[in-house]
């Protein structure tokens, strides 16, 4: 028989406790896992309001036609910042960092992660990093693209290039750091009784995730410190003045950076499969195939790098090897998609905002996924690869995608981080802006690179006037939509409404402790007795109503 | 859940087919094609529009249903059913996709085909010939006795020896930037640079017109090598097929006509080969699709695609034109120059013009290849 204990909510840190609100800890070394995740957090929603104001730097330059706003090289190195920021300092932190920090050592129930030094360490290297990138401005910034291929990486703003190396080993440095904790951690230290096959999909997530990061980032800080010697010592690894050889850059560039969409996208998955079930009170639809499908799609994502080289140096034959594993990874993307729509299916949708942008993610991902199958087609990628197709292409999975879970998690977990509700209706509004400024801003891209506009590009012909400003103004009302949002965070920290340990009814371990939790998350170690995922049991209308502090005894007979 | 079967589930389905397979055709959003490959990748681009429109349409058809049908009414505080998954459904749409994909691998692959991305060697051996046949004919040529070992010497032809054929020719040479050395070859089937080779029907065939194409910041020269001509904007006779052996001289660029729906690389230091064949008269832009400097916008150029009169005509006045076009070339100090005032006339064109060309070949003759922009 399994023991219940039921608490009062005496735990210090049931809504507005004073010592909570030491926010000094939130600058410190700290230890915490909580704290290191909401500082990620904090940090990377930092760094993408800068890379969003780069991007609307970058989209009133494209208002017209001619080059009336920025300077070509200023404009080069505002998509070059741009992309980088967005990449290493806002989807990459925001969705491992933050979040796996966050969540996991909750969600097994454990009490914190396996290195909690070494975790602080990784989050304290993204500061710095980030600083020294936004320096770049200074001198030059880097103006050859986040890819920075050479040769044109080692003749244009060297000094800005240089930065871009330094800062870029730096933010992986941490990535990789931060990937061995989350291993041992989900590995090691799940609580007893939840095996692998029982443990939350985010883990599935994040066990794929880091897998990968572990082995494609060094071939990342490879390529960059080769490059590094090429751009100062003037060596010629890649520099074919010397004799080097461009492609390989190439090559080993994109062997990290191919997986480098799946270190973003895979975690947001594991989110969206952990809210959605709550929100839709239903048990997510096929725990094993989504489980699978992300380790599934972490293996794939190893061997299809050359899809990035099919106009490059890629070889005819070599091609067709890499068209034909890429097209493979949309079977496991199917798979998944197609079990969230199932979740929801006969559900009873509580449409909050954290619903909302799960529910958003869904439909603009798709988007991204079908115009990925077409871009993996070699015969097809010889039209539109370098263009504004790919442009919509990767903002489809990369804002539609991760921006959206991201934003979903955000409102999902705030009342456990903060304890505090959010306001639903700044929420919604920031939904609806959001949503319509993102397809207005993306959408048309499609046509735009179908119909022979290039990528990258301070000027362009007059005929691709008219939807180059329909996304212009598209994404001025993204950048209208992080207003509601930050009012609401701001807000809701100080003023919103005192938030119960368990405001959703989920079942996860999170939400079995105090809101926010306590520094060492549980007074008892939480042992296993229902599904994560039991909605619609009466085991678990039980278990939920039986808040609010619900901990199992420590050593129950189950 | 199990799988709804009525006849309204039925309807939906028809529905949902037609309205993909109408879209699938008339989504106007490719440009005119004006190669004969343009209309491949369209059929194929039209098949990937109709699965994808269908795909769309189920996605966000149950997205939005789901958001009206099963909102939680205020006063219904109970859970959803307790359904965990349905292993049949399951098994369903995992091989709905896997199908997907296999139909658009099929079709991409017999696409690629047809495009001619299967026959790197029989175009390689035809081209070698083909320069080898053009140098012997060349006044002043020495390489005569390269190129023919080079094409005798193994049927694997590589890209060594195809970069030699195409670089050695005079006019090309003239523009080309020797500081770079042509790459050994690489690991990899004969070949280190990609090319699309012969279409299935020309299998063997030698390519009709054979153009040298030269990449540099910011602007793209045409070398004929049968003639010695150099252009800035690519003349092609319509309805004969083009093979372009493409290079560039300082950083990476790439060749691409949105009319033609192709595009290759342009990598310094490696030879890259494309093959089209131009369907119709007109001109199109060449547009450069890899990022190559601060001017990567303004580096366009145009084809203009003739009937095989015209172009013949166009070859003979650049014939005579090409005899004191070195003579008359504007010496052009670009050390002594901005980026801008270098740059002005092409910005000013939106492309290359023929006293660019002049102004380019000048430079790249006096100024011992120095690129301007590279320091
Ligand atoms: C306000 C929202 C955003 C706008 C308006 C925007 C706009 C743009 C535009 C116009 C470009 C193309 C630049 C060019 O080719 O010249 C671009 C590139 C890019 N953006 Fe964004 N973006 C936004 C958000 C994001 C987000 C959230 C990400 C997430 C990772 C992202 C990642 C990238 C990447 C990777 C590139 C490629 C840059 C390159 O070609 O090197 N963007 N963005
Ligand atoms: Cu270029
Ligand atoms: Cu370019």
């Amino acid at each position: 028989m399994t023991q219940v204990l039921q608490e009062e909510a005496k735990v210090p840190g049931q809504g507005a406790v004073p010592e909570k609100r030491n926010w000094r800890k939130y600058f410190s070394f700290s230890t915490d896992h909580k704290v290191i995740g909401i500082q990620y957090l904090v940090t990377s929603y930092f760094f993408y309001l800068v890379g969003g104001l780069l991007a609307e730097a970058v989209r009133t330059e494209l208002a017209t036609p001619e080059v009336d706003f920025v300077s070509r090289e200023l404009y080069n190195g505002l998509f070059t910042v741009h992309a980088t920021v967005m990449i290493f300092l806002w989807i990459v932190p925001a969705a491992t960092g933050a979040f796996g920090n966050y969540l996991i050592p909750l969600i097994i129930g454990a009490r914190d992660m396996a290195f909690p030094r070494l975790n602080a360490v990784a989050f304290w290297l993204i500061p710095p990093g980030g600083l020294l990138l936004m320096s770049s401005f200074l001198v030059g910034a880097p103006g050859s693209g986040w890819t920075s291929y050479p040769p044109l990486s080692l003749v244009t703003d060297q000094a800005g290039q240089a930065i871009w190396i330094l800062s870029v080993l730096i933010l992986g440095t941490s990535t990789i750091l931060g990937a061995l904790n989350f291993i041992v951690t989900i590995l090691k230290m799940r609580s007893p009784g939840m095996t692998l096959n029982k443990m939350p999909l985010f883990c599935w997530a994040m066990l794929a995730t880091s897998a990968l990061i572990l082995l494609s980032t060094p071939v990342l800080a490879g390529a960059l410190i080769l490059l590094g010697f090429d751009l100062i010592v003037g060596t010629a690894f890649f520099n074919p003045t010397g004799g080097g050889d461009p492609v390989v850059y190439q090559h080993m560039f994109w062997f990290y950076s191919h997986p480098a969409v799946y270190i973003m996208i895979l975690p947001i998955f594991g989110l969206i499969s952990e809210i959605l079930p709550v929100h839709a009170r239903k048990p997510i639809f096929g725990y094993r195939a989504i489980a699978y499908s992300s380790i599934a799609i972490s293996f794939l994502g190893l061997i299809v790098w050359a899809h990035h080289m099919f106009t490059s140096g890629t070889p005819p034959w070599l091609r067709m090897f890499f068209m034909i594993n890429t097209m493979v990874i949309a079977v496991p993307t199917g798979i998944k998609v197609f079990s969230w729509l199932a979740t929801i299916w006969g559900g009873k949708l509580r449409l909050n905002t954290a619903m909302l942008f799960a529910m958003g993610f869904v439909s603009m991902f798709v988007i991204g996924g079908i115009s990925g199958v077409m871009v993996s087609s070699a015969p097809f990628d010889l039209h539109v690869h370098d263009t504004y197709f790919v442009v919509a292409h990767l903002h489809y999975v990369l804002f539609g995608g991760s921006v959206f879970g991201i934003y979903a998690g955000t409102y999902h977990w705030f009342p456990k981080m903060t304890g505090r509700m959010v306001n639903e209706t700044l929420g919604r509004i920031h939904f609806v802006l959001t949503f319509i400024g993102f397809n207005l801003a993306f959408l048309p891209m499609h046509k735009l690179g179908l119909e022979g506009m290039n990528r990258r590009i301070a000027e362009y012909d007059p005929k691709f006037t008219t939807l180059n400003l329909v996304c212009t103004i598209g994404s001025y009302i993204l950048a209208v939509s992080v207003i509601p949002f930050l009012v609401n965070m701001g807000w809701s920290i100080f003023n919103g409404a005192k938030a119960p340990s368990n405001p959703w009814g989920g079942l996860t371990f999170e939400w079995l402790t105090t809101s926010p939790p306590p520094p060492e998350n549980f007074e008892v170690d939480p042992v296993w007795t229902i599904g994560l995922y039991d909605y619609g049991t009466e085991e678990a209308t039980e278990v939920i109503k039986a808040g609010p502090v619900l901990a199992m005894a420590a050593g129950a007979e189950t | 859940m199990n799988i709804p079967s009525s006849i309204t589930t039925l309807l939906i389905g028809i529905l949902l087919t037609l309205v993909s397979l109408w879209y699938g055709q008339n989504h106007g959003l490719m440009p005119v094609q004006a190669s004969e490959e343009a209309p491949l990748i369209d059929g194929l681009f039209n098949f990937m529009m109709t699965i994808g429109t269908g795909l769309f349409l189920i996605v966000e058809g149950v997205l939005i249903y789901s958001l009206i049908k099963f909102r939680r009414r205020p006063d219904d505080d109970t859970d959803g059913p307790y359904i965990e998954g349905n292993i049949p459904l399951e098994i369903l749409w995992t091989s709905i996709p896997a199908v997907l994909v296999l139909g658009i691998a099929v079709y991409s692959f017999e696409v690629y085909s047809n495009i001619g991305g299967l026959n790197p060697m029989d175009h390689s051996m035809a081209h070698g010939h083909q320069t080898h046949q053009t140098a012997m004919a060349m006044p002043g040529s020495a390489i005569a006795a390269t190129l023919a070992d080079a094409s005798m010497a193994d049927p694997t032809t590589n890209n060594q020896q195809v970069a030699e054929a195409a670089t050695q020719d005079p006019a090309t040479a003239a523009v080309r930037d020797e500081s770079i050395p042509q790459r050994k070859d690489a690991l990899s089937l004969g070949v280190t640079a990609p090319r699309l080779g012969s279409t299935p029907d020309k299998q063997g065939k030698l390519p009709e017109l054979v153009v040298n194409v030269t990449g540099l910041q910011f602007a793209w020269l045409f070398t004929y090598p049968d003639t010695g001509v150099v252009a800035g904007e690519l003349h092609v006779p319509v309805g004969q097929e083009v093979l372009l052996n493409i290079s560039a001289n300082d950083v990476i660029h790439a060749f691409w006509v949105p009319e033609y729906r192709v595009k290759q690389d342009a990598i310094p230091g490696k030879q890259s080969e494309l093959r089209f064949t131009p369907s119709k008269v007109g001109e199109y832009p060449i547009v450069c699709a890899e990022l190559c400097g601060a001017y990567h916008g303004a580096m366009k150029s145009k084809v203009i695609a003739e009937t095989p009169a015209d172009f013949d005509a166009w070859m003979e006045s650049q014939k005579l034109a090409s005899g004191d076009r070195f003579d008359r070339a504007v010496a052009l100090n670009s050390s002594e120059k901005s980026t801008d005032e270098f740059l002005s006339p092409f910005v000013s064109s939106w492309g290359v013009n023929s006293s660019t060309v002049q102004q380019l070949q000048s430079h790249q003759l006096h100024s011992a290849h120095v690129h301007p922009f590279a320091s």
